[in-house]
């Protein structure tokens, strides 16, 4: 990563503002003390020796490790704690259910299926095994980000060997229907392996792997307020997936290198917190998740709810567009005032287009373009919601007022 | 959004984002010219008023990122009280070193920039082009059209294939 100059002056520029809401959880995430408290002793007290070497450091890495796989599969009702393989992020384990799958069960077949939705960590290990010979299926969703199901089911065939669906899309919020989607296509073929990337999901919908039907499960840290650093993929007992990097020994048979034990235990840390008052906390995000979206339809014109309201939308999501304005100007300007958001516009990206979620759901360039993403996080207050609200109608109208695009 | 990576900029771009000078849309402008689309999500348009080959005024309008904003003010401010002639001759790297350098990944702002400033003198002198215009449109000229010309595909395939999906 380049420095560029100026990235001292730029923080100057900018200043700390007196009030700050971070709605960013989704990209990096903030971890809460007691998560911290937990990670702390892992780093120089306990635990901190490497977990398959014999010596007493290494073995009490080894027991916080089981303890950890113990609090997450429960947390997925998944029945081994060796089902649980923990990696550094979920990309690696979104890497390892698509490509460890894939090599694993070639003779299964050669068809892989996604949505057009996908995180990018699905989508381009499934681009990388097109290309090296896989066929590659995409399936449609709706305005509100709802796999095509009857496309789903007459595209699953004797030899789809691997379809991936997430659970909750990480952009608009869209809860799938995981269950239906898994007997569909189990239905088709029980052979067909179905990973689901439950990043987005994981405490926020309740998943449980036995009542769902899946094969495979990606989890996330940092979405669920733990460090960064932790992965974790869910494979049920039986189901064959390869190795897709090498090095030394590990207690994870399926991802080599030393285990990133403090980030783990801060992981089922963040887990056990969640899972403590799940109801009350969902049910919290989404009388926030409605004010915020009520209020900002409400006080800016022209503006956009992407994905669905209600039940169908995960609890700590909002994402919106703001017609005439770019998304990536509209982050920069909340910033400015403490509202700490990410965008799908292509200005933030490397690439000339927009989020390609926002263009499978119909919006047009220039709605994807004014696109900006809250997510909520329970430690968020009334308050929180009420600043960003006052902020947000000022700052749209002077953007509007810069803007070359006029109404 | 993970790929979606937010970029370090100078402070002088916050600065002029916060405060843009010469903002707005100019009543008694002698010409005016835009560049981008909003399909590109970024697009300027630049206002000049000229009198005896000399630019009196300048002023801008953009949508698009911060430095697409900052890009066009320090332009009008670059560019206010100087020789039509002087003007053509700024490039997008003059904008860049003044904004305290940009990005990579934002040069075509200043691009984006430029190419609105010389679009306007084009239309400007119309027919009547002076000698030191060249005939030839410059790199600018050229990068600001493939970016508007790009996204036409882009947005024709994805029409195309909005059509498939029967929406």
């Amino acid at each position: 990563m380049k420095k560029v100059d100026g990235a001292e002056s730029l923080l100057q520029a900018h200043g700390k503002p007196e009030k700050e809401v971070y709605f960013d959880n989704g990209n990096s995430g903030w971890v809460p003390p007691e998560v911290v408290e937990a990670m702390l002793p892992y780093f120089n007290k306990y635990g901190y020796g490497h977990p398959s070497i014999t010596n007493r450091p290494g073995w009490e890495a080894y027991e916080a490790i089981y303890e950890a796989s113990e609090q997450i599969k429960k947390s997925i009702g998944a029945e081994f704690p060796e089902e649980i393989n923990f990696t550094h992020n979920f990309t690696e384990a979104n890497n390892l259910a698509i490509t460890g799958t894939a090599l694993a069960n070639k003779t299964k077949g050669k068809e892989i299926i996604i949505s057009e939705i996908e995180h990018y960590s699905v989508m381009f290990p499934c681009e990388e095994l097109q290309r090296k010979g896989f066929k590659l299926i995409k399936i449609p969703v709706d305005k509100e980000g709802f796999v095509d199901l009857d496309k789903l089911s007459s595209a699953v065939n004797k030899n789809t060997l691997l379809v991936s669906i997430m659970a909750v899309n990480h952009e608009i919020g869209t809860i799938e229907p995981l269950k239906e989607i898994v007997e569909i296509v189990k239905d088709k073929n029980p052979e067909t392996i179905f990973h689901t990337d439950a990043s987005d999901a994981y405490t926020k919908t309740p998943l449980n792997v036995k009542r769902t039907g899946v094969d495979l499960l990606t989890l996330s840290s940092h979405k669920i307020h733990g460090p960064r650093g932790a992965g974790a993929l869910y494979v049920k007992k039986g189901v064959e997936v390869e190795k897709i990097i090498y090095g030394s020994l590990s207690s994870q048979p399926l991802w080599p290198g030393v285990e990133n034990v403090p980030a783990i235990m801060g992981f089922s840390k963040a887990s056990s917190l969640a899972f403590k008052k799940f109801k009350e906390y969902n049910k919290y995000l989404e009388n926030l998740r409605d004010k915020l979206i009520k209020g900002i339809l409400e006080e800016v014109p022209d503006t956009l709810l992407n994905g669905p309201l209600g039940n169908k939308r995960v609890s700590d999501n909002a994402n919106i567009s703001f017609l005439r304005v770019e998304g990536e100007a509209v982050t920069v300007e909340l910033s400015l005032h403490g509202i700490y958001v990410s965008s799908g516009s292509a200005c933030t990206s490397r690439v000339l287009e927009p989020s390609h979620v926002l263009l499978a759901i119909g919006r047009k360039y220039e709605e994807a373009h004014g696109s900006v993403l809250f997510k909520l996080m329970r430690f968020h207050k009334r308050e929180d919601i009420e600043y960003t609200l006052k902020v947000i109608p000022k700052s749209i109208k002077r953007l509007r007022k810069i803007s070359a695009i006029k109404s | 959004m993970s790929t979606r990576i937010p970029l370090p900029y100078s402070g002088k771009v916050i600065k002029l984002f916060r405060n843009p000078k010469n903002l707005g849309r100019m009543e008694n402008a002698t010409v005016y010219a835009t560049a981008g689309s909003p399909a590109c999500g970024d697009m300027i348009t630049l206002y000049l008023r000229i009198e005896d080959g000399k630019i009196l005024n300048a002023t801008f309008e953009s949508y698009g990122c911060a430095a697409n904003i900052a890009a066009a003010s320090v332009l009008t401010e670059m560019i206010k009280g100087k020789k039509v002639e002087e003007a053509w001759k700024i490039t997008w790297r003059k904008i860049s070193d003044e904004l305290g350098g940009l990005p990579s990944i934002k040069y075509h702002c200043g691009i984006l920039a430029v190419g609105s400033l010389r679009r306007a003198i084009r239309k400007y002198y119309g027919d009547k082009r002076p000698s030191w215009l060249p005939k030839e449109t410059t790199s600018e000229e050229k990068l600001a059209l493939k970016e508007e010309e790009l996204i036409k595909r882009f947005l024709k395939r994805s029409k195309k294939e909005l059509n498939e999906k029967h929406f």
